[in-house]
Protein backbone atom coordinates (compact mmCIF):
# COMPACT_ATOMS: atom_id res chain seq x y z
CA UNK A 1 0.00 0.00 0.00
CA UNK A 2 1.41 3.17 -1.08
CA UNK A 3 1.70 6.09 1.48
CA UNK A 4 -0.59 8.50 -0.32
CA UNK A 5 -4.14 5.92 0.90
CA UNK A 6 -2.73 5.79 4.09
CA UNK A 7 -3.28 9.64 4.13
CA UNK A 8 -5.70 11.93 2.27
CA UNK A 9 -4.24 14.07 -0.45
CA UNK A 10 -3.72 17.52 0.51
CA UNK A 11 -5.60 20.79 -1.10
CA UNK A 12 -2.81 23.33 -0.24
CA UNK A 13 0.22 23.26 1.84
CA UNK A 14 3.60 21.43 1.97
CA UNK A 15 4.46 17.40 1.90
CA UNK A 16 8.23 16.42 2.97
CA UNK A 17 8.78 12.87 1.70
CA UNK A 18 11.54 10.91 2.58
CA UNK A 19 12.24 11.99 5.97
CA UNK A 20 14.36 8.85 7.58
CA UNK A 21 11.90 6.82 9.64
CA UNK A 22 11.23 7.69 13.37
CA UNK A 23 12.82 11.01 12.61
CA UNK A 24 9.06 13.30 11.94
CA UNK A 25 8.13 14.29 15.25
CA UNK A 26 11.90 15.79 15.39
CA UNK A 27 11.25 17.35 11.79
CA UNK A 28 7.96 18.87 13.53
CA UNK A 29 10.23 20.10 16.25
CA UNK A 30 12.84 22.03 13.87
CA UNK A 31 10.05 23.42 11.75
CA UNK A 32 8.59 24.39 14.63
CA UNK A 33 4.84 23.60 13.39
CA UNK A 34 4.29 21.48 16.76
CA UNK A 35 3.27 23.76 19.07
CA UNK A 36 0.98 27.22 18.70
CA UNK A 37 -0.44 26.84 15.45
CA UNK A 38 -3.88 25.61 14.29
CA UNK A 39 -2.85 24.19 10.68
CA UNK A 40 -4.01 20.30 10.34
CA UNK A 41 -1.00 18.36 10.05
CA UNK A 42 -0.77 14.53 8.88
CA UNK A 43 2.30 12.23 9.48
CA UNK A 44 2.94 8.81 8.81
CA UNK A 45 5.51 6.40 9.94
CA UNK A 46 7.56 3.87 9.40
CA UNK A 47 6.06 3.44 5.79
CA UNK A 48 7.80 0.93 3.24
CA UNK A 49 10.22 3.12 0.70
CA UNK A 50 11.72 1.99 -2.04
CA UNK A 51 14.90 4.15 -1.61
CA UNK A 52 15.50 3.88 2.17
CA UNK A 53 13.29 0.77 3.08
CA UNK A 54 11.18 3.00 5.74
CA UNK A 55 10.43 6.45 6.07
CA UNK A 56 8.56 8.98 7.17
CA UNK A 57 6.02 11.25 5.17
CA UNK A 58 4.74 14.55 7.03
CA UNK A 59 1.55 16.92 5.47
CA UNK A 60 1.11 20.75 6.80
CA UNK A 61 -1.71 21.67 5.14
CA UNK A 62 -2.67 25.47 3.97
CA UNK A 63 0.75 26.24 5.03
CA UNK A 64 3.96 26.64 2.15
CA UNK A 65 7.04 26.37 4.35
CA UNK A 66 9.86 29.08 3.30
CA UNK A 67 13.48 28.14 2.11
CA UNK A 68 14.90 29.14 5.26
CA UNK A 69 12.53 26.68 7.80
CA UNK A 70 13.44 24.11 5.02
CA UNK A 71 16.99 24.78 5.07
CA UNK A 72 16.57 23.35 8.69
CA UNK A 73 15.33 20.06 7.91
CA UNK A 74 19.47 19.61 6.40
CA UNK A 75 20.51 18.99 9.92
CA UNK A 76 17.95 15.61 10.51
CA UNK A 77 16.64 15.11 7.15
CA UNK A 78 18.99 15.86 4.52
CA UNK A 79 17.67 13.66 1.75
CA UNK A 80 13.96 14.55 2.48
CA UNK A 81 11.76 16.12 -0.29
CA UNK A 82 9.99 18.91 -0.43
CA UNK A 83 6.58 19.28 -2.78
CA UNK A 84 4.52 22.73 -2.46
CA UNK A 85 1.37 21.56 -3.37
CA UNK A 86 -1.71 24.18 -4.32
CA UNK A 87 -4.99 23.04 -6.06
CA UNK A 88 -4.28 19.29 -4.84
CA UNK A 89 -0.90 19.25 -7.61
CA UNK A 90 2.32 19.61 -7.11
CA UNK A 91 3.15 23.51 -7.90
CA UNK A 92 6.71 23.30 -6.58
CA UNK A 93 9.63 20.96 -5.90
CA UNK A 94 12.26 22.28 -3.26
CA UNK A 95 15.59 21.36 -2.37
CA UNK A 96 17.32 20.83 0.77
CA UNK A 97 20.60 22.52 1.58
CA UNK A 98 22.62 22.32 4.07
CA UNK A 99 24.70 25.23 3.40
CA UNK A 100 28.61 26.11 5.30
CA UNK A 101 26.88 28.04 8.38
CA UNK A 102 23.35 28.47 9.97
CA UNK A 103 22.41 31.37 10.94
CA UNK A 104 19.56 31.77 13.45
CA UNK A 105 18.37 28.37 13.06
CA UNK A 106 19.67 27.10 16.89
CA UNK A 107 21.39 28.33 20.32
CA UNK A 108 24.25 26.59 20.66
CA UNK A 109 23.61 24.33 23.84
CA UNK A 110 27.34 24.30 25.77
CA UNK A 111 26.48 25.48 28.64
CA UNK A 112 29.26 28.47 29.14
CA UNK A 113 29.01 29.66 25.52
CA UNK A 114 28.73 33.15 25.41
CA UNK A 115 25.30 33.33 23.57
CA UNK A 116 23.87 31.61 26.54
CA UNK A 117 23.22 35.31 27.68
CA UNK A 118 19.82 35.86 25.96
CA UNK A 119 20.35 39.65 25.63
CA UNK A 120 23.53 39.33 23.62
CA UNK A 121 22.15 40.31 20.35
CA UNK A 122 24.24 38.92 17.31
CA UNK A 123 22.92 36.06 15.72
CA UNK A 124 23.60 32.58 16.63
CA UNK A 125 25.61 30.73 14.58
CA UNK A 126 27.09 27.09 13.63
CA UNK A 127 29.24 26.22 11.37
CA UNK A 128 29.06 22.83 8.92
CA UNK A 129 32.53 21.69 9.61
CA UNK A 130 31.47 18.04 7.60
CA UNK A 131 28.13 17.05 6.01
CA UNK A 132 28.89 13.19 6.48
CA UNK A 133 28.97 12.68 9.41
CA UNK A 134 27.01 16.07 10.13
CA UNK A 135 29.61 17.66 12.66
CA UNK A 136 27.95 21.43 13.32
CA UNK A 137 30.17 23.71 16.30
CA UNK A 138 28.96 26.98 17.40
CA UNK A 139 30.67 29.65 15.59
CA UNK A 140 32.09 31.35 18.81
CA UNK A 141 32.75 29.07 21.30
CA UNK A 142 33.31 26.06 18.72
CA UNK A 143 31.43 23.30 21.02
CA UNK A 144 30.27 20.10 18.93
CA UNK A 145 26.60 20.15 18.63
CA UNK A 146 24.86 17.14 18.70
CA UNK A 147 21.25 16.90 17.15
CA UNK A 148 19.45 16.11 19.94
CA UNK A 149 19.97 19.04 22.27
CA UNK A 150 19.94 21.35 18.64
CA UNK A 151 16.42 20.13 18.24
CA UNK A 152 15.59 21.10 22.24
CA UNK A 153 17.53 24.75 21.29
CA UNK A 154 15.60 25.90 18.22
CA UNK A 155 15.07 29.79 17.64
CA UNK B 1 37.43 25.67 6.76
CA UNK B 2 40.56 25.36 9.07
CA UNK B 3 43.07 22.79 8.97
CA UNK B 4 41.98 21.02 12.12
CA UNK B 5 38.28 22.10 11.57
CA UNK B 6 38.16 24.50 14.35
CA UNK B 7 36.32 27.34 14.32
CA UNK B 8 38.45 30.94 14.13
CA UNK B 9 38.95 35.06 13.39
CA UNK B 10 37.50 36.48 10.35
CA UNK B 11 40.13 38.70 10.27
CA UNK B 12 43.94 38.72 9.81
CA UNK B 13 44.55 40.90 12.63
CA UNK B 14 42.21 38.97 15.41
CA UNK B 15 43.58 35.56 16.80
CA UNK B 16 41.15 33.93 17.91
CA UNK B 17 42.46 30.60 18.10
CA UNK B 18 45.60 28.91 16.55
CA UNK B 19 43.87 28.06 13.29
CA UNK B 20 44.15 31.73 12.30
CA UNK B 21 47.86 31.17 11.80
CA UNK B 22 49.77 29.01 9.46
CA UNK B 23 52.57 27.06 10.46
CA UNK B 24 54.76 29.60 8.57
CA UNK B 25 52.96 32.69 10.22
CA UNK B 26 53.53 31.25 13.52
CA UNK B 27 57.53 30.42 13.00
CA UNK B 28 57.15 34.20 11.52
CA UNK B 29 55.96 35.83 14.73
CA UNK B 30 58.59 33.56 16.74
CA UNK B 31 61.41 35.04 14.55
CA UNK B 32 59.99 38.41 15.10
CA UNK B 33 59.52 37.99 18.85
CA UNK B 34 63.24 36.84 19.11
CA UNK B 35 64.30 40.39 17.65
CA UNK B 36 62.28 41.95 19.79
CA UNK B 37 63.92 40.16 22.89
CA UNK B 38 65.99 43.20 23.53
CA UNK B 39 63.64 45.58 23.72
CA UNK B 40 61.68 42.92 25.90
CA UNK B 41 64.65 42.97 28.23
CA UNK B 42 64.11 46.91 28.70
CA UNK B 43 67.59 47.26 26.92
CA UNK B 44 66.43 48.85 23.66
CA UNK B 45 63.32 51.32 23.08
CA UNK B 46 61.54 50.69 20.27
CA UNK B 47 58.25 52.77 20.16
CA UNK B 48 57.79 50.76 17.47
CA UNK B 49 53.45 51.64 18.67
CA UNK B 50 53.73 55.04 19.65
CA UNK B 51 50.68 56.41 19.76
CA UNK B 52 48.21 53.83 19.61
CA UNK B 53 46.53 52.41 22.25
CA UNK B 54 45.75 48.28 23.33
CA UNK B 55 42.25 47.84 25.28
CA UNK B 56 43.16 45.18 28.24
CA UNK B 57 39.87 43.82 28.92
CA UNK B 58 40.04 40.74 31.70
CA UNK B 59 36.60 39.95 32.49
CA UNK B 60 38.38 37.00 34.57
CA UNK B 61 41.70 37.08 37.06
CA UNK B 62 44.55 37.60 35.46
CA UNK B 63 48.63 38.08 36.36
CA UNK B 64 50.69 36.95 33.96
CA UNK B 65 48.52 37.90 30.83
CA UNK B 66 47.42 41.33 31.47
CA UNK B 67 51.20 42.44 32.77
CA UNK B 68 52.89 41.21 29.72
CA UNK B 69 50.80 42.43 27.52
CA UNK B 70 50.90 45.63 29.20
CA UNK B 71 54.07 45.62 29.62
CA UNK B 72 54.53 44.80 26.05
CA UNK B 73 52.62 47.73 24.48
CA UNK B 74 54.86 49.87 27.31
CA UNK B 75 57.94 49.01 25.76
CA UNK B 76 57.12 49.21 21.94
CA UNK B 77 55.61 53.26 23.38
CA UNK B 78 52.04 52.52 23.09
CA UNK B 79 49.14 53.20 25.76
CA UNK B 80 47.14 50.70 27.63
CA UNK B 81 43.56 51.41 28.83
CA UNK B 82 42.12 48.74 30.92
CA UNK B 83 38.63 46.98 31.60
CA UNK B 84 38.07 44.97 34.75
CA UNK B 85 34.56 43.47 35.13
CA UNK B 86 34.47 44.54 38.72
CA UNK B 87 34.06 48.18 38.98
CA UNK B 88 32.35 48.64 35.41
CA UNK B 89 29.53 48.57 34.07
CA UNK B 90 29.85 44.99 33.42
CA UNK B 91 28.70 44.04 36.74
CA UNK B 92 25.86 46.37 36.21
CA UNK B 93 24.74 43.63 33.12
CA UNK B 94 25.89 45.37 30.23
CA UNK B 95 26.03 42.98 27.67
CA UNK B 96 29.59 42.07 25.79
CA UNK B 97 28.13 44.00 22.95
CA UNK B 98 27.62 46.90 24.21
CA UNK B 99 30.61 46.71 25.91
CA UNK B 100 32.34 46.54 23.20
CA UNK B 101 31.02 49.13 21.23
CA UNK B 102 32.99 51.36 23.94
CA UNK B 103 36.03 49.19 23.66
CA UNK B 104 36.21 50.23 19.69
CA UNK B 105 36.19 53.57 20.10
CA UNK B 106 38.66 54.09 23.01
CA UNK B 107 41.31 52.11 21.51
CA UNK B 108 43.03 50.62 17.88
CA UNK B 109 43.29 47.12 19.68
CA UNK B 110 41.75 45.17 22.64
CA UNK B 111 43.20 42.01 24.72
CA UNK B 112 40.19 39.78 25.65
CA UNK B 113 39.67 37.31 28.56
CA UNK B 114 36.12 36.25 29.44
CA UNK B 115 34.79 33.16 31.37
CA UNK B 116 32.26 32.54 28.64
CA UNK B 117 33.86 30.40 25.69
CA UNK B 118 33.51 32.00 22.34
CA UNK B 119 33.51 35.29 24.07
CA UNK B 120 36.56 36.38 21.90
CA UNK B 121 34.94 35.37 18.70
CA UNK B 122 31.79 37.17 19.46
CA UNK B 123 33.87 40.63 20.30
CA UNK B 124 35.45 40.03 16.94
CA UNK B 125 32.35 40.19 15.37
CA UNK B 126 31.04 42.81 17.29
CA UNK B 127 33.32 45.38 16.84
CA UNK B 128 36.51 46.11 13.87
CA UNK B 129 39.78 46.39 15.92
CA UNK B 130 41.76 43.60 16.17
CA UNK B 131 41.00 41.54 19.01
CA UNK B 132 43.52 39.12 20.65
CA UNK B 133 41.78 36.26 22.63
CA UNK B 134 43.86 36.32 25.98
CA UNK B 135 41.51 33.11 27.36
CA UNK B 136 37.76 32.32 27.18
CA UNK B 137 36.69 30.12 29.34
CA UNK B 138 38.28 26.73 28.87
CA UNK B 139 38.35 27.43 25.04
CA UNK B 140 41.21 28.75 23.91
CA UNK B 141 44.23 30.67 24.60
CA UNK B 142 46.40 31.53 21.68
CA UNK B 143 48.81 34.21 22.88
CA UNK B 144 49.75 31.56 25.50
CA UNK B 145 50.19 28.98 23.09
CA UNK B 146 52.68 32.03 21.13
CA UNK B 147 54.53 31.92 24.30
CA UNK B 148 54.71 28.37 24.84
CA UNK B 149 56.22 27.53 21.28
CA UNK B 150 58.53 30.32 21.48
CA UNK B 151 59.63 28.67 24.70
CA UNK B 152 60.02 25.51 23.31
CA UNK B 153 61.97 26.40 20.25
CA UNK B 154 64.43 28.15 22.37
CA UNK B 155 65.16 25.28 24.08
CA UNK B 156 64.87 22.53 21.17
CA UNK B 157 66.23 24.96 18.24
CA UNK B 158 63.23 23.78 16.57
CA UNK B 159 59.59 22.76 17.01
CA UNK B 160 59.47 19.81 14.88
CA UNK B 161 58.82 16.18 15.80
CA UNK B 162 58.98 16.73 19.56
CA UNK B 163 57.73 14.39 22.51
CA UNK B 164 55.74 16.57 24.51
CA UNK B 165 53.69 15.05 27.90
CA UNK B 166 50.71 17.84 28.71
CA UNK B 167 49.74 16.93 31.94
CA UNK B 168 46.87 17.73 34.52
CA UNK B 169 43.31 19.36 33.87
CA UNK B 170 42.96 18.77 30.00
CA UNK B 171 39.42 19.10 29.81
CA UNK B 172 38.99 22.87 31.12
CA UNK B 173 42.64 24.21 30.65
CA UNK B 174 42.35 26.02 27.66
CA UNK B 175 45.92 26.57 27.17
CA UNK B 176 46.94 22.73 26.51
CA UNK B 177 43.31 23.23 24.00
CA UNK B 178 45.52 25.56 22.29
CA UNK B 179 48.73 24.50 22.52
CA UNK B 180 47.99 20.64 21.19
CA UNK B 181 46.27 22.22 18.18
CA UNK B 182 49.31 24.01 17.43
CA UNK B 183 51.92 21.29 18.22
CA UNK B 184 50.43 18.22 16.60
CA UNK B 185 50.94 20.68 13.30
CA UNK B 186 54.42 20.57 13.90
CA UNK B 187 54.32 16.49 13.87
CA UNK B 188 54.54 16.25 17.55
CA UNK B 189 53.70 13.31 19.84
CA UNK B 190 51.54 13.49 22.43
CA UNK B 191 51.07 12.29 25.70
CA UNK B 192 47.76 13.36 27.68
CA UNK B 193 48.20 12.52 31.22
CA UNK B 194 45.16 13.26 33.41
CA UNK B 195 42.71 11.95 35.67
CA UNK B 196 39.57 10.02 33.44
CA UNK B 197 37.70 13.22 34.19
CA UNK B 198 39.70 15.88 33.37
CA UNK B 199 40.40 13.87 30.35
CA UNK B 200 40.90 16.03 26.82
CA UNK B 201 37.74 16.87 25.28
CA UNK B 202 37.00 14.48 22.94
CA UNK B 203 36.15 16.43 19.73
CA UNK B 204 39.86 17.66 20.53
CA UNK B 205 41.61 14.40 20.50
CA UNK B 206 39.80 13.71 17.59
CA UNK B 207 40.87 16.52 15.86
CA UNK B 208 44.26 15.57 16.67
CA UNK B 209 43.93 12.37 15.74
CA UNK B 210 42.15 13.40 12.15
CA UNK B 211 45.66 15.13 11.58
CA UNK B 212 48.04 12.13 11.70
CA UNK B 213 49.10 12.76 15.26
CA UNK B 214 50.24 10.32 17.63
CA UNK B 215 48.07 10.86 20.69
CA UNK B 216 48.63 8.50 24.15
CA UNK B 217 45.99 8.86 26.81
CA UNK B 218 47.08 8.17 29.99
CA UNK B 219 46.61 8.50 33.94
CA UNK B 220 50.29 7.66 35.13
CA UNK B 221 53.27 10.76 34.68
CA UNK B 222 55.65 8.52 36.21
CA UNK B 223 56.27 6.67 33.03
CA UNK B 224 56.06 9.63 30.42
CA UNK B 225 58.66 11.30 32.17
CA UNK B 226 61.87 9.65 30.51
CA UNK B 227 61.07 9.82 26.52
CA UNK B 228 59.91 13.70 27.08
CA UNK B 229 61.32 16.49 25.01
CA UNK B 230 58.97 18.68 27.34
CA UNK B 231 56.08 18.46 30.30
CA UNK B 232 54.09 21.00 30.17
CA UNK B 233 52.08 21.01 34.02
CA UNK B 234 49.02 22.58 34.57
CA UNK B 235 46.73 23.15 37.49
CA UNK B 236 43.93 21.58 38.20
CA UNK B 237 41.60 24.77 37.64
CA UNK B 238 38.79 24.50 40.32
CA UNK B 239 37.51 27.68 39.35
CA UNK B 240 36.68 25.25 35.70
CA UNK B 241 34.68 23.09 38.07
CA UNK B 242 30.55 23.03 37.67
CA UNK B 243 30.66 20.58 41.33
CA UNK B 244 32.69 21.59 44.26
CA UNK B 245 32.80 17.46 45.03
CA UNK B 246 34.30 16.67 41.87
CA UNK B 247 37.05 18.95 42.34
CA UNK B 248 38.19 17.44 45.60
CA UNK B 249 38.17 13.92 44.09
CA UNK B 250 41.48 15.04 41.77
CA UNK B 251 42.26 18.12 43.78
CA UNK B 252 46.70 17.44 43.75
CA UNK B 253 46.58 14.50 41.86
CA UNK B 254 50.25 15.19 40.09
CA UNK B 255 52.92 16.55 42.15
CA UNK B 256 56.41 17.11 40.55
CA UNK B 257 59.35 16.79 42.41
CA UNK B 258 62.94 17.56 41.65
CA UNK B 259 63.65 13.39 42.15
CA UNK B 260 61.08 12.54 39.86
CA UNK B 261 63.26 13.73 36.70
CA UNK B 262 66.14 11.70 37.89
CA UNK B 263 64.96 9.94 34.47
CA UNK B 264 64.87 12.76 31.95
CA UNK B 265 66.74 13.49 29.15
CA UNK B 266 68.88 16.27 29.93
CA UNK B 267 67.38 18.63 27.70
CA UNK B 268 63.53 17.64 28.43
CA UNK B 269 62.04 21.47 29.61
CA UNK B 270 59.12 21.46 32.20
CA UNK B 271 57.07 24.49 31.63
CA UNK B 272 53.77 25.65 33.22
CA UNK B 273 51.32 28.14 32.54
CA UNK B 274 51.37 29.43 36.01
CA UNK B 275 50.24 29.87 39.00
CA UNK B 276 51.41 26.52 40.49
CA UNK B 277 48.91 25.29 43.30
CA UNK B 278 51.23 21.95 44.32
CA UNK B 279 51.60 20.24 41.07
CA UNK B 280 55.72 21.61 40.77
CA UNK B 281 57.57 21.23 43.63
CA UNK B 282 59.78 24.35 44.66
CA UNK B 283 62.82 21.45 44.75
CA UNK B 284 62.16 21.91 40.70
CA UNK B 285 62.64 25.49 40.45
CA UNK B 286 66.60 25.18 40.85
CA UNK B 287 67.12 22.30 38.39
CA UNK B 288 68.06 22.45 34.69
CA UNK B 289 64.84 21.49 33.46
CA UNK B 290 62.88 24.66 35.33
CA UNK B 291 61.65 26.55 32.55
CA UNK B 292 58.21 28.35 33.51
CA UNK B 293 59.69 31.58 35.00
CA UNK B 294 61.29 32.04 31.73
CA UNK B 295 58.06 31.08 29.74
CA UNK B 296 56.29 33.44 31.40
CA UNK B 297 58.67 36.24 30.78
CA UNK B 298 58.75 35.43 27.10
CA UNK B 299 55.35 36.62 27.01
CA UNK B 300 56.56 39.84 26.63
CA UNK B 301 58.38 39.75 23.62
CA UNK B 302 55.88 37.35 22.06
CA UNK B 303 52.94 39.86 22.76
CA UNK B 304 54.87 42.50 21.29
CA UNK B 305 55.23 40.41 18.42
CA UNK B 306 51.57 39.77 18.43
CA UNK B 307 50.60 43.17 18.62
CA UNK B 308 52.72 44.39 16.07
CA UNK B 309 51.42 42.16 13.76
CA UNK B 310 48.07 42.77 14.63
CA UNK B 311 48.33 46.59 13.63
CA UNK B 312 50.12 46.59 11.04
CA UNK B 313 53.26 47.47 12.17
CA UNK B 314 56.69 45.55 10.69
CA UNK B 315 59.11 45.04 12.48
CA UNK B 316 62.70 46.15 11.54
CA UNK B 317 64.90 42.78 11.03
CA UNK B 318 67.68 45.00 13.18
CA UNK B 319 65.71 46.63 16.07
CA UNK B 320 66.43 49.47 17.86
CA UNK B 321 69.38 50.92 15.01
Amino acid sequence: MSEMRRVTAICNGTVVDHIPAGKALQVMQMLRVDVGRSNPISLVMNVPSGKAGRKDVLKIEDRELTQEELDRLALIAPNASVAIIRNFSVAEKRQIELGSELVNIARCSFWNCITQNSREPLPHKLRVISAEPLDLRCSYCGRSQSIDDLAKSIL
Amino acid sequence: MSALGFVGGHGMSDLITMDDLSNDEILEILDTAERLLPVANGDVYAPLLQGKVLGNLFFENSTRTRMSFESAMKRLGGEVVNLSSVGSSVAKGETLYDTMQMVDGYSDIAVIRHPRQGAAQYSADAIGIPILNAGDGAGNHPTQTMLDLFTIRQAHGTLDGLNVVLVGDLRYGRTTHSLSHALARFGAKLTLVSPDSLRMPTEIVGDLQSHDTEVIESEDLSGSIADADVIYMTRIQKERFPDEDEYAKVAGIYKMTADNLAEAKGGMIVMHPLPRVDEIDPSVDSTKHARYFQQAFNGVPTRMALLCRSLGVDVPMEVGE
